[in-house]
């Protein structure tokens, strides 16, 4: 701890204010300067240790090398799910669904995962779901397939991209002027079907999985076959 | 709590044998879809064991919107930093590159990679085959407003919702999210009255 005047040049500071420089009180220290708050390149740019970015790149090239090879990528795919006609995009989802929930179950009984779940908010999940859905049936790519769907050079994924960021953006800017209205309504926090239901979560996962399979099973027989 | 232990240990022993022991199903075709390359169900329960392994090294569910609003708000941060620092979004969310962005960004190379080997998959093409079935070859400007607005309208949704098909879809439901649940049905019913009326009437 006794370094703190070797590390003053502050190389892990990035753009250091000018008139600061003589009074700032250590590295570590980010004070919650006026700046700060007006303007945003006084922010870190950067968040997360090189190690947790090296494992963003190992997973999430796995994750769009298994979305491609599975097929739903591909426009004709995931539209024909919406038009209630190709059910792959439901093969995949539900076997994922499946084979996690039992997963991630056992890791957090053994204590080695925490659950990392939103908060439900009935009136923004129904009508964001609602809003989602209807840009999903525009563009025919979700915002992980269309990452896919680029990588497999479906170039309209690339104004899926230019679309998403000024979504993005519109969001952003209209929650300076809204906050509440029906998006709001029925706060109920990080609620689970086990919450819901007063059944232990083991026990909901022991009835939510045979269902899941019924579903998939009876896809398969009537619809696909 | 024996049981469920035991009943879950046994799904995730079993299911992905029996999963990867079917065949790639035939489709009755009124319309040509293609086949995946691989199994969907091999597909699903790998993406199900990658769920487990983002959970357990990165501390992180598998999610993809997010991405979209830290890049849109890192272009906004270089372009307009005074802004971009007084909405309440943004600063509640502050756009960096992190685990989500890379993540993603990983992912157009990972889906890059899985087109390229095997059988070739990789397309090139701005009209997809069932778009140019519907409104034509020449409707490349039609496609662009409706990719554009389509892309926008997904993502306001998926920030008001909290998620997207991933991140909500697949990471909240198999955590059994009551808000995951609903918005993944709100997110097909959407998509569904949307798509039917656009390609089949």
């Amino acid at each position: 701890m006794s370094g703190t005047s070797v590390e003053r040049p502050g190389e892990s500071r990035f753009q250091q204010p000018v008139g600061e420089a003589g009074a700032s009180p250590g590295p570590s220290a980010t004070p919650e300067s006026a700046s700060e708050e007006t303007d945003s390149r006084q922010w870190k740019w950067v968040d997360g240790s090189a190690a947790k970015l090296a494992q963003a790149v190992v997973f999430g090239a796995i994750f769009g090398f298994l979305l491609q090879k599975g097929g739903v990528a591909k426009f004709d795919i995931l539209m024909g799910v919406l038009l209630l006609e190709n059910f792959v995009v439901v093969q995949v989802m539900l076997s994922a669904i499946i084979v996690g929930m039992a997963g991630v179950y056992l890791l957090e009984r053994m204590g080695i995962v925490e659950r990392q779940i939103k908060e439900t908010v009935y009136g923004a999940n129904i009508l964001g779901g609602l809003i989602f859905g209807a840009g999903f049936g525009l563009l025919a790519y979700c915002p992980g397939t269309n990452a896919a769907a680029l990588g497999q050079g479906n170039l309209d994924a690339l104004v899926g991209v230019a679309g998403m960021l000024a979504g993005s953006y519109l969001f952003a800017l209209s929650s300076k002027f809204t906050s509440g209205g029906i998006t709001s309504r029925g706060k109920r926090g990080k609620i689970t079907l086990a919450d819901l239901t007063g059944l232990s979560r083991g026990m909901t996962v022991a009835i939510v999985l045979p269902v899941l399979v019924l579903v998939l099973v009876l896809l398969e027989w009537t619809v696909i076959r | 709590m024996k049981v469920p232990s035991v009943a879950a240990a046994g799904f995730l022993l079993v299911f992905p044998a029996v999963a990867a022991a079917r065949q790639v199903h035939e489709l009755p075709a009124s319309y040509p879809y293609p086949e995946p390359a691989w199994s969907p169900y091999v597909v699903g329960t790998l993406i199900g064991v990658l769920t487990m392994l983002t959970l357990t090294f990165s501390r992180k569910p598998v999610g993809a919107s997010s991405a979209y609003a830290d890049l849109s708000g890192l272009l906004g941060r270089l372009a307009a930093p005074r802004h971009i620092a007084s909405l309440k979004y943004y600063q509640e969310h502050k756009p960096m590159i992190g685990w989500s962005l890379v993540f993603v960004l990983a992912a157009i190379g990972g889906s890059f990679l899985a087109a390229a080997t095997g059988t070739n998959e990789i397309t090139g093409t701005y009209l997809q085959d069932m778009w140019v079935a519907r409104f034509g070859a020449d409707s490349g400007l039609l496609r662009t407003l409706v990719a554009f607005g389509g892309g926008a309208l997904m993502a306001y949704g998926a920030r008001m919702a909290g998620g997207c098909t991933s991140g909500h879809g697949i990471s909240g439901t198999l955590q059994l999210a009551v808000g995951s649940w609903i918005a993944v049905i709100c997110f097909f019913l959407g998509g569904i009255a949307v798509a039917i009326p656009m390609y089949r009437f």
